[in-house]
């Protein structure tokens, strides 16, 4: 490695419920891995609070959630929710799947900071995770 | 400093929280993991039993070390576990998949679970892994497992930092096991073979016996017989280990173990902090071409002793 | 016997006992009164011929499975549906077969895949979600409630726990005066593809066979007409695999599944005929043509060659097809609809035995009732206006077409020996194998979009701004207490100590190795829920666990 030892982020990919369907998900970390993070990948069928307890051990910078069975309306609140009980809700949650308009904005103001649906392109999804990287580091570590 | 103070009462309190963001603060080295780490508790770092598992893909090693921390959770035991994965040579990123096969205790706190990634260190990863490994032990864990994939040197680097390791083998994994042969001997303390309900396990924990045998050493290196996917042979693992431990502590070996491990995470961190030293030094020895590299380097090192 | 004469005499013996069995649907012309050709063969028929393409309805099938193919009957038109409430389902699917679809697919929703009841801490979130939501044996009654059985066939989508429903529908069926044996349908009970592409698992996958042999065994003795097992290749394919993965992923899956049935002791040509197959159509056009074809031949070898059984019913490939939910874009919806036509009829081209067309809005969520009939409406305009199935195989001797069909069965037979070479399937799957194939698959083809190489309408290029919101079907939170409380209601009401006994006896089955259909049809009698049943069975087979 070269001797700039840029801060690397950590953050966690999961998927909530009992959706099996990860390509997305799967994609999305290797596509992180790729772009230079840490990525903790969780794997399928994880409850909301097993993914929260992961997060925190693990001291992630964001968590990347996915869903594709409509579990979303429930679930990714209730990651945020989860956190909360570990005083982390400052880590950021982003979130993608098969999402309606309509549950974008409930969602939102449940606390996931972005909602990516299919054939967002990969840069957008990639600069979302530095910025909520960057974002939680300089409100964690001023 | 405000923070470190936080995080060490943090760690007192087994707060998870604050074990997570210390062990990311050891992790990426610097100057507040040397504040860190200063400040603990050495005792507690002294009683803790560090447990290497390595072995080669396919053997079984999640499985098993799932089924170790339950068998510890049963007794009480609050234990960490470090499960190490390669980092791409290309972008320096990593997927680590570790916790998959080990959520069952995701929800344990007593469980502190902690992935990393080589990153590509020289040698730099037992240091990075030595460090997490105190945090740990002074976040409450009095048992912490090291589970990493025993092929290639960084990884082998990391046994240096356990106080017991178990080699975990599996019948039919063929040439993986034939190339670890070699080094197995001088690692393990504890060999396992996994699958053991498997045709061939058999065969193979009798070759291993046999092996044993041939060496001329001081203590025994026993044979455990395991089948994870099912607990079977777990209780008698564990205390094969527990009782190693206690040989270990009285005749000294512990002790040793753990004086040259630190000796060798000094001399890791060195030769991190001297290698951009080096770099810079060879620039100024550019344009007096030599044509053997290890007279240059003898040159270089005087050049920088010096300095 | 000279090569002219061949096509004579299967004209005299295939051809002319299927016409007497199955009559064809009219006399097909064309527009201006020319009779259009059943099957159109080369000039010159010589052994390549005979032995790469044959007749269709004969060895080795790659011209198809029936010698009049769509001439004789159409393929089943099957939208595969279901969600919310057994009786919200009901009420979609007597809406579907009023409108003209032929056999009815059961979507499950994710807690009844996976085994767990609706009011399981794991359930929360996802009851009705994907598919309808079934407890017990209550659920089923009212999900096929003035459904006429003995008439309809049904597929339904279920791995794990698939002798369970199989055992609620055989139950349902018989309170309706139908008896088994008339049952017509499919269970997909397809565990393997589970482990590497849907993740609907529950136990590990030696257990797991045997649950599949003995759902053989049993539907062979009591079921004569219900396809066993629906062997997917459709989820691999989601999951992103390319064609010729998709073809040696399935079919190595189909040789576990024939030699677990042989090693339990079952007769091959009793339950082979029962075997059934799924695949994906994606938007290749030519590529998806050739991979049926190409699927089907190789099947019909790897029947006669490697397991050497010479009766055709045994040797043909019989599949279901849908259209690649992952072609669908959320941008400019109504591309979809055209997506669908390409990649339907492909399938039809392929010579598929039924179909299910994706409607345009299920990249968004679950279709509305509007959008489904335009999917169905595709398959009719396709079986109907398009001429395509008014004769057989018309792609045949296309030098592209077969070149492609005879390098797909090449490349997928190479990798089908790679797979036998390291163990096997279940092998492969346990050391990660399959599973990094498909993600490596995946992984490319999306760098390959997102560097613009590939080009999705609407998504990379040709894109607008879209401001008008498509509106979505919904399913009502409220759906998850509902059936929480029918649930506590069932418990309440049903007789539990026979439940009791009646789990307890399955429990010993299980550790034995007593054929389990009979103690679950038991257990379903007595209105024991799918969560109890499968927790027995979780207790003495294990659980599986994801690969890293």
């Amino acid at each position: 490695m070269t001797e700039k030892s840029s801060k690397r982020y950590r953050v966690l990919v999961g998927k909530p419920g009992l959706d099996g369907h990860d390509r997305g998900a799967k994609f999305i970390a290797r596509a992180l891995r790729d772009d230079g993070f840490e990525v903790v990948y969780t794997g399928i069928r994880r409850t909301p609070e097993e993914i929260a307890a992961a997060a925190v051990q693990e001291d992630v910078s964001a968590i990347g959630l996915s869903s594709l069975s409509g579990g979303h309306v429930r679930l990714f609140p209730a990651v945020v929710e989860a956190l909360k009980k570990f005083h982390a809700e400052d880590i950021p949650v982003i979130g993608g799947g098969v999402i309606p308009d309509e549950d974008v904005v409930a969602l939102k103001k449940a606390g996931i900071i972005e909602i990516f649906r299919p054939g967002t392109p990969l840069k957008k999804i990639l600069a979302a995770f530095h910025q909520a990287c960057e974002s939680y580091h300089h409100k964690a570590f001023r | 400093m405000g923070e470190v103070a936080h995080l060490i009462n943090g760690l007192r309190k087994h707060d998870p929280r604050a074990i997570g963001r210390a062990i990311s603060i050891v992790e990426d080295s610097g100057e507040s993991a040397e504040i860190l780490l200063s400040s603990l508790d050495e005792s507690l770092i002294e009683q803790t039993l560090v447990l290497g598992i390595t072995g080669p893909p396919g053997a079984g090693k999640s499985t098993l070390t799932s089924r170790i921390i339950s068998h510890l959770r049963k007794q009480g035991i609050r234990l960490g576990v470090i499960a190490i994965d390669p980092s791409s040579p290309i972008s320096g990123g990593a997927i680590l998949g570790d916790r998959i096969r080990m959520m069952r205790h995701a929800l344990d706190q007593d469980v502190v679970v902690r992935s990393m990634a080589a990153r590509g260190r020289l040698g730099g990863l037992c240091s990075a892994a030595g460090g997490v490994v105190r945090v740990m032990a002074n976040g409450g864990c009095s048992t912490i497992i090291i589970e990493t994939v025993g092929v290639g040197q960084s990884e082998m680097d990391i046994v240096r930092l356990a106080d017991i390791t178990a080699m975990v083998l599996a019948p039919g994994l063929g040439d993986d096991i034939q190339a670890m042969k070699a080094g197995l001997l001088e690692v393990a303390d504890l060999l396992v073979v996994n699958k053991a309900d498997r045709p061939g396990a058999e065969m193979l924990a009798m070759d291993m016996e046999a092996m044993i045998r041939n060496r001329k050493s001081s203590h025994e290196t026993p044979v455990c017989r395991t089948v994870a996917t099912e607990g079977t042979g777990v209780s008698d693992l564990v205390a094969a280990i527990g009782s190693i431990d206690q040989q270990h502590r009285a005749s000294g070996e512990h002790q040793y173990r753990r004086k040259k491990s630190f000796q060798l995470e000094v001399i890791d961190r060195a030769l991190e902090i001297i290698r951009p030293e080096l770099f810079s030094t060879l620039k100024n020895l550019d344009g007096k071409h030599e044509l053997d590299p290890g007279r240059t380097a003898r040159r270089l090192v005087k050049m920088l002793l010096l300095k | 016997m000279s090569k002219h004469s061949s096509f004579a005499k299967w004209q005299e013996n295939e051809l002319r006992k299927s016409i007497s069995r199955f009559p064809e649907r009219k006399n097909f012309t064309n527009h201006g009164g020319d009779e259009i050709p059943r099957l159109a063969v080369p000039a010159e028929i010589d052994d390549a011929y005979l032995e790469n393409l044959g007749f269709p309805g004969q060895y080795p099938f790659t011209r198809g499975v029936q010698p009049t193919m769509y001439r004789g009957r159409l393929w089943t038109m099957r939208q595969y549906a279901g969600f919310s409430t057994a009786a919200e389902s009901n009420r979609r699917y007597r809406y579907l077969l009023d409108q003209g679809n032929t056999g009815l697919s059961i979507a499950f929703d994710l807690p009844t895949q996976i085994g767990y009841d609706s009011d399981d801490p794991m359930s929360r979130g996802e009851v009705g979600k994907v598919g309808v939501a079934i407890d017990s044996l209550a659920d089923i009654e009212v999900l096929f409630d003035r459904i006429p059985l003995e008439r309809v066939s049904t597929s339904m989508t279920i791995n794990s726990p698939a002798i369970v429903l199989l055992a609620m529908y055989v139950v349902a069926a018989e309170k309706q005066g139908v008896s088994a044996e008339q049952l017509k349908g499919t269970i997909q009970n397809d565990i393997l593809k589970e482990y590497v592409a849907r993740g609907t698992y529950i136990f590990p996958p030696q257990p797991s066979l045997r649950l599949i042999t003995n759902t053989f065994q049993w539907c062979s003795r009591n079921m004569p007409v219900f396809n066993t097992i629906s062997i997917s290749g459709y989820h691999i394919r989601e999951a992103g695999s390319t064609a010729v993965q998709e073809v040696a992923f399935t079919l190595a899956n189909g040789i576990t599944y024939v030699q677990a049935a042989i090693d339990a002791g079952l007769e091959l040509d009793v339950f082979a005929r029962r075997l059934a197959f799924f695949f994906n159509c994606s938007s290749d056009f030519l590529e998806e043509i050739a991979k049926f074809r190409a699927a089907r031949r190789l099947w019909a070898r790897i029947m006669k060659e490697r397991f050497g059984t010479g009766k055709p019913a045994s040797q043909m490939m019989r599949f279901h097809t849908q259209t690649a939910g992952n072609t669908l874009a959320a941008q400019q919806i109504d591309n979809n609809i055209v997506r669908v036509t390409v990649q339907a009829l492909a399938a039809v081209l392929g010579g598929t035995q039924s179909l299910h067309t994706n409607s345009k809005d299920e990249a968004l969520s679950l279709p509305t009732e509007e959008s489904v009939r335009t999917a169905l409406r595709t398959q009719q305009i396709i079986a109907h206006e398009s001429g395509v199935a008014n004769t057989v195989d018309p792609l045949a001797g296309s030098y592209y077409i077969e070149q492609l069909t005879d390098r797909i069965e090449q490349q997928a037979s190479e990798l089908i020996k790679k797979i036998e070479d390291a163990g096997g399937v279940v092998a492969c799957i346990e050391e990660g194998f399959i599973q990094r194939q498909i993600e490596n698959s995946a992984y490319e083809f999306q760098l390959e979009i997102e560097r613009g190489e590939r080009v999705i309408v609407g998504v990379n290029q040709f894109q607008v701004e879209e401001k008008s919101r498509t509106p979505v079907l919904r399913v009502d939170p409220a759906v998850e207490q509902e059936q929480v409380k029918r649930l506590a209601q069932l418990r309440k009401n049903r007789d539990n100590i026979s439940v009791g006994h009646a789990l307890e006896n399955l429990e010993r089955a299980a550790r034995s190795d007593e054929n389990l259909m009979e103690p679950v049809l038991d257990c379903v009698r007595k209105y024991a829920t799918i969560g109890e049943t499968c927790n027995v069975l979780r207790q003495v087979f294990g659980v599986y666990k994801e690969r890293k």
